[in-house]
């Protein structure tokens, strides 16, 4: 029993290093340089740990829009927010200004940084989606 | 079906503690009535003042009144059907709870045989009879009717005079009045159309049903928002605490670091009369230079003064710790120190960087009508930790206060909804 459990984490852990060099450090350093973005752009409203402000700033932990489609996640830095619509079953009563300033890399980075952080678990944003989406306006 | 199984968990963990803490409460109560918490729950107080939990678990519980005879109205923001008001009873050391209506918002009143209480749009009345309990919970009279609420800063908190007005916030549905709100750069919109019709305090009759804009008057301006108000029965005055604005380090790099965005600008309380104006949002006050300041979307660059015509505060709090409460004292339970005195409760910063403050009720002498004295923190460890690094942390934060007949001091906690009752014994 033991034995195998071994054999488990070792492959595990084999196969998420193979994965690692496969992808050569892009998501990785993204993520990185997205820390910096969020901590200027970001960080005031939805908290250092991404937790928001009960009522005023939705989380950016396990939303449907952080881990959803990732269309919508990008409309959302680009053109800001100020639904009456409840996010995940709760209303925030703050605006979210347009990001739209910020470059597609930036956008990019940060929204990778955020889906990989805060407890998040999802795939990396790349520069080309979030000019793809700037484009349909 | 993870997440719904550590739900589940979750709730019945919530479960077993809110039956746990009823047990303690029963027990406690039934026992003796008037024994204490010596843990204070979970408060530090001055000398002499003691703090005790009689409600917990009520939601988001924002301002409170007590009637003459002790019973305990608590406004709850909540859209939860039957859920507007919770009235606490105490049957003979038993807190007897009950709720009622369904409509969100924050403020509540007690007036010559009437409670007043607000959505974020609209202000109702409910008679009550002559225990002072609520006669028709079903059927208020709407005195007040269509205020904006653009969501941000949308508490309606209401204060009435001793000549049946009625006063009502009606906060900034911005933050600076920015063209596009909170947008690094933007400018203000030239002669702020938001004053129009929000940014201050209106003020109505307390016994018209149905009026609007039309009906009432703009008693004063240039207010960003305001959530702590009260009526000063000695100076005959409203006095208000305006929550001021954010984001100039955010926004405007250029001219401010972050520190002092974290320190600028003051919350401030002010003294009003009819026809002031504050100046949101074209100046804001810098509490640490004493000066209003012309702020950066209209021109401001972090030195240049402005606001001739604006009022000045008459006292300054450190910035962003939300002053969510405001009550004169006028009881005789605590020291005279105390007697006219201000509370107020700071529901605490969100956004300062790199640890926030507030989460606390502080008190400010006052003589005349006027303030006498320093602010001093009357009350702390709402938030049940040292570093606060983001609100979400904070397990409590203060929101409402109300006075008790026998002179105690009610606080209200809109994250949990605990109900804490402050007394003093000089022990
Ligand atoms: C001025 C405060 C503010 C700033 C700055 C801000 N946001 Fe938001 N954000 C909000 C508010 C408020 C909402 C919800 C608006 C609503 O309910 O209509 C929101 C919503 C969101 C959402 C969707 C809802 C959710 O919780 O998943 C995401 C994702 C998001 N913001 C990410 C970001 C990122 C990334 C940045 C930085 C580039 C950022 N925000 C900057 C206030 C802000």
């Amino acid at each position: 029993m033991k034995k195998w459990m071994l054999v488990g984490v070792v492959c595990g852990l084999w196969t998420m290093a193979a994965a690692q060099t496969k992808k050569p450090a892009a998501a990785g350093s993204s993520a990185v340089r997205g820390k910096k973005v969020y901590e200027q752009y970001c960080l005031a409203c939805h908290q250092i740990d991404g937790s928001g402000v009960p009522r005023m700033n939705p989380p950016l932990i396990k939303t449907s829009y952080v881990l959803g489609e990732k269309e919508p996640l990008i409309n959302v830095v680009l053109k800001g927010m100020d639904a009456s619509v409840p996010i995940d079953d709760e209303y925030y009563s703050n605006n979210m200004p347009p990001h739209a300033f910020l470059k597609d890399q930036e956008i990019a980075d940060v929204l990778t940084y955020v889906r990989s952080n805060f407890g998040n678990k999802a795939s990396a944003v790349t520069p080309a989606e979030v000019k793809a989406v700037r484009e349909k306006k | 079906m993870r997440t719904k199984m550590i739900l589940l968990g979750c709730v019945s963990l919530l479960g077993l503690l809110s039956v746990q803490c009823f047990a303690d409460h029963k027990t406690k109560d039934s026992s003796n009535h008037a024994k204490v918490d010596p843990g204070n729950a979970g408060l530090t107080l001055p000398a002499g003042f003691h703090a005790q939990a009689i409600a917990e678990n009520l939601g988001a519980a924002r301002h409170i009144a007590v009637t003459p005879k002790g019973d305990i109205y608590v406004k709850i923001s909540s859209g939860k059907p039957g859920n507007a008001i919770a009235v606490l009873h105490d049957d003979n050391g038993k807190m007897d709870v009950k709720t009622f209506g369904t409509y969100r918002g924050t403020g509540i009143a007690i007036k010559d045989g009437y409670l007043y209480a607000s959505s974020d749009e609209d202000v109702f009345r409910y008679k009550l009879d002559d225990q002072f309990q609520v006669i028709n919970k079903d059927q208020p009279e709407k005195i007040i009717t269509g205020l904006i609420n653009r969501r941000q800063h949308e508490s309606k908190s209401i204060a009435l005079d001793n000549d049946g007005n009625i006063y009502v916030n009606i906060g900034a549905y911005s933050n600076s009045c920015q063209v596009q709100d909170r947008a690094k750069g933007s400018k203000g919109i030239p002669g702020c159309p938001i004053r129009d019709s929000a940014a201050g305090i209106w003020q109505f009759r307390a016994d018209k049903a149905n009026q609007t804009y039309g009906d009432g008057s703009k008693f004063a301006t240039g207010l960003r928002n305001v959530v702590g108000l009260d009526w000063n029965n000695q100076s005959n005055h409203l006095f208000v605490m305006q929550h001021g604005r954010d984001g100039l380090f955010d926004m405007w790099p250029e001219y401010y670091s972050l520190e002092q965005g974290n320190e600028l600008p003051a919350e401030c309380m002010y003294k009003l009369n009819k026809g002031d104006d504050a100046g949101w949002p074209y100046i804001y006050y810098d509490g640490i230079q004493n000066k209003k300041m012309l702020a950066p979307e209209y021109g401001g660059d972090g030195k240049k003064t402005g606001g001739e015509n604006a009022i000045d505060p008459v006292a300054a709090f450190p910035a962003h710790m939300a002053p969510n409460g405001l009550l004169f004292y006028t009881g005789n339970q605590f020291p005279a120190k105390y007697k006219n005195g201000a509370f107020i409760a700071f529901h605490g910063s969100w956004n300062r960087q790199k640890g926030q403050k507030g989460y606390l009720v502080a008190f400010v002498p006052f003589k005349d009508g006027m303030p006498s004295g320093k602010w001093e923190v009357f009350a702390d460890g709402f938030a049940g930790i040292k570093d606060i690094q983001s609100p979400g942390q904070a397990q409590h934060r203060p929101c409402g206060l109300a006075q008790g007949p026998d002179g105690s001091l009610y606080v209200t906690d809109d994250v949990k909804g605990t109900v804490y009752k402050i007394t003093y014994n000089g022990k």
